[in-house]
């Protein structure tokens, strides 16, 4: 797949924001700046980017806990995101979602979900109105390794493959669940599961590789599209950070060699030495870049330090349309 | 006007609704061959006004037996432009998709800041009554009322059904529908042209002034027969029907006890955190110095629906047990003077 310049240039910056974003956001979680913890992305850059590329402005996606990344990957801006991270006004939820329940509908991003697996059916929703009032959408569900072993996955798999619908579905193999590997909870490899529904699935076994996951996710949207229905495309990959900022959930669990190896296969920095390899850019234009980008976050932190909690009739607002009594 | 059952009306207030926007569409299981009788026509796809004939596979939708994801797709498609209703056939169903009913439908206009609409409904009907065992017996309403963001109604007629059904499909709101199955062949004469009731607002079937009952769903009927039985006896009693559960219209509940001073709920839910319940709490809150009597509820005492018909009717609210609570209250104020 032949790709212009400036895509490979956005992905690495895409890429640069989640994790300078991700980086702020741990930080601020430590220091109290932000309530609550966060799910970071750090490690993971390259498959939420690589999938979010691969679609179009106006397409769907949902995703889960580990939440940042995903809307940030879809193009939306940083500001209101840091600023939901800190419980204001000016968050792009008005400070009522927080970290793990981001959405920003501009960007096609319809939610992030605190509860494993649960978005899933909202992606296949978006999928049915697309295919129903053919506006050639194509839906993206995000998912973990730990979520592949929900049950409303296998019912929204075979709902999409039964109806045609356009969607993807992006299991994140991050290769654990919490503390849990997800071998010892998981029969067989997941993207075998889908010719079980009739669909295909694709296994990307280097999901640090931005543009292997892109292809392969561009492959599944491009069939979407083209009407011939869904995909599980499943990307190995790994979390940097631990499962949450602050949780210490002990050093047994994951295999320190195996993290060593893997923490080698830093997305940002491996994508950096290919654009500068084949020619794309130089390292002056790619310091420039992380610079730029450095200061994009840092007037997102900014932005959201400068702005106010919301007033506590919020607590109140949007539950449902208005008024709520007697109405037609 | 027009004779319809309840299920007739229910039929008509969704092939109105499909008719006026193409964005509704109608999901379920067994929904093509309208096993249930609200899709129009008949039994056989080339009797008239069957929907699969009049709007097409696309908008008439055979699920698989998936509520999960029925509710969730549902859910993704009302955020994103369609108007569905769901058909999940038996109440006790919607058990299979409590997370997403919960988490998704009732939490994401909410969480995400009023950037999601969802304008879906998702009936379903309480088969209690009918010796179908505990599985397919619940009246599980109260347990949604507990749930904020998500709106209730719970038709008692034909006619609200047709009005409410309507109102319930144009609203950004999602909204649980809960038909009680023992109504289904309950006849009244409809308006056949477009209307619509709106949420909030209770129907007063009958004005009195010595006891409020407010009956719920199939309670409605029970407090009717009730209240003609005591008038004969001399007592006047109002009968009030909500009609939605969420929002809930308690200045007309609160107004006439305010006349009566006396108040019955005839809710054919389990007691404990029943609507009754919360109407009661609602009115000892605000209404307690208009009070003459203990409020009573009617209720389905707090065991499971057993199969046998010998020893499964007795359970529910009906006509005699709704006096028997009226004569109560009115004991109370005789004690009481
Ligand atoms: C239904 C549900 N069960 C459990 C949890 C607690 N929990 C939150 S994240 C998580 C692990 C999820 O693992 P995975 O899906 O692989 O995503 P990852 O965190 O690895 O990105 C668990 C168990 C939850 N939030 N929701
Ligand atoms: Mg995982």
């Amino acid at each position: 797949m032949t790709r212009p310049n400036d895509l490979l240039i956005e992905m690495q910056t895409r890429m640069l924001r989640i994790r300078k974003f991700d980086e702020r956001a741990s930080k601020m979680v430590k220091r109290g700046e932000i309530p609550g913890t966060v799910h970071t992305s750090i490690g993971q850059e390259a498959q939420v980017v690589g999938a979010c590329m691969a679609l179009a402005e106006g397409d769907y996606m949902t995703g889960n806990h580990r939440s940042h990344g995903h809307p940030i990957g879809k193009g939306a801006a940083l500001g209101p995101l840091m600023a939901e991270l800190t419980g204001k006004a000016t968050g792009v939820c008005g400070g009522k979602g927080g970290s793990m329940h981001l959405a920003d509908f501009k960007v096609g991003s319809l939610g992030e979900s605190g509860i494993v697996g649960s978005s899933i059916p909202i992606a296949t929703g978006a999928a049915l109105s697309s295919k129903v009032l053919g506006t050639g959408r194509v839906a993206l569900a995000f998912f973990g390794d730990g979520a592949a072993n929900q049950g409303c996955l296998y019912e929204a798999m075979n709902l999409a493959s039964v109806w045609g619908l356009p969607i993807v579905f992006l299991c994140e193999n991050n290769q654990y669940a919490l503390s849990t590997p997800a071998h010892t909870v998981t029969a067989g490899v997941i993207a075998e599961r889908a010719p079980g529904f009739a669909m295909p699935g694709i296994r990307v076994e280097d999901g640090q590789d931005v543009l292997k996951v892109h292809d392969a996710v561009k492959t599944a949207v491009d069939r979407a599209r083209a009407g011939k229905g869904p995909s599980l495309v499943e990307v190995v990959t790994y979390r940097f950070n631990e499962h949450s900022e602050g949780l210490r959930l002990g050093t047994d669990y994951r295999n320190p060699a195996e993290k060593e190896a893997w923490m080698k296969r830093d997305p940002v920095k491996l994508f950096r030495a290919y654009l500068t390899d084949n020619g794309i850019t130089d390292s002056a234009a790619l310091d420039a870049l992380e610079a730029e980008v450095t200061a994009e976050v840092e007037a997102a932190v900014q932005f959201a330090a400068d702005s106010d909690y919301p007033d506590s009739s919020v607590a109140f607002k949007h539950l449902y349309t208005e008024p709520f009594g007697a109405n037609l | 006007m027009t004779v319809m059952s309840y299920l007739g009306a229910i039929g008509a207030a969704q092939r109105e609704a499909m008719e006026t926007d193409p964005r509704v569409i109608i999901m379920g299981e067994d929904v093509e061959a309208n096993v249930y009788g609200t899709m129009g026509g008949g039994k056989s796809r080339a009797d008239k006004g069957d929907f699969l004939q009049l709007f097409g596979a696309s908008r008439i939708r055979n699920t698989p037996i998936s509520e999960e994801i029925m509710v969730g797709a549902a859910a993704g498609a009302a955020m994103t432009g369609l108007r569905p209703i769901v058909d999940l056939s038996y109440s006790s169903f919607l058990y299979m998709a409590m997370d997403q009913f919960v988490n998704q439908v009732a939490k994401n206009r909410y969480m995400f800041g009023g950037q999601a609409s969802l304008p879906v409904v998702f009936r379903s009907a309480m088969f209690f009554g009918l010796n179908t065992g505990a599985h397919h017996s619940d009246r599980p309403y109260p347990m949604f009322m507990n749930v904020p963001g998500l709106k209730i109604m719970v038709p008692a007629t034909p006619s609200d059904a047709k009005g409410l059904l309507r109102t319930a499909v144009d609203m950004d709101d999602p909204v649980l529908s809960f038909e009680a199955c023992i109504l289904w062949g309950l006849k009244e004469e409809v308006d056949e042209q477009e209307y619509r009731i709106p949420f909030g607002v209770a129907r007063t079937h009958r004005e009195g002034t010595d006891v409020t009952i407010v009956g719920i769903s199939t309670g409605v009927h029970a407090a009717l027969q009730a209240a003609q039985k005591l008038e004969a006896e001399g007592i006047s009693a109002a009968v009030i029907d909500p009609r939605t559960l969420v929002p809930l219209d308690s200045e007309t509940i609160l107004r006439s006890v305010a006349r009566t001073g006396r108040l019955v709920i005839v809710d054919p839910a389990h007691t404990t955190c029943s609507a009754a319940a919360e109407i009661s709490a609602i009115v000892a809150e605000q209404a307690f110095d208009c009070l003459k009597a203990p409020i009573m509820r009617v209720t389905t005492p707090d065991t499971q629906i057993p199969f046998s018909p010998a020893i499964e009717k007795q359970l529910y609210p009906d006509a005699a047990k709704t006096i028997a609570a009226v004569r109560k209250t009115m004991d109370a104020r005789a004690r009481a003077a």
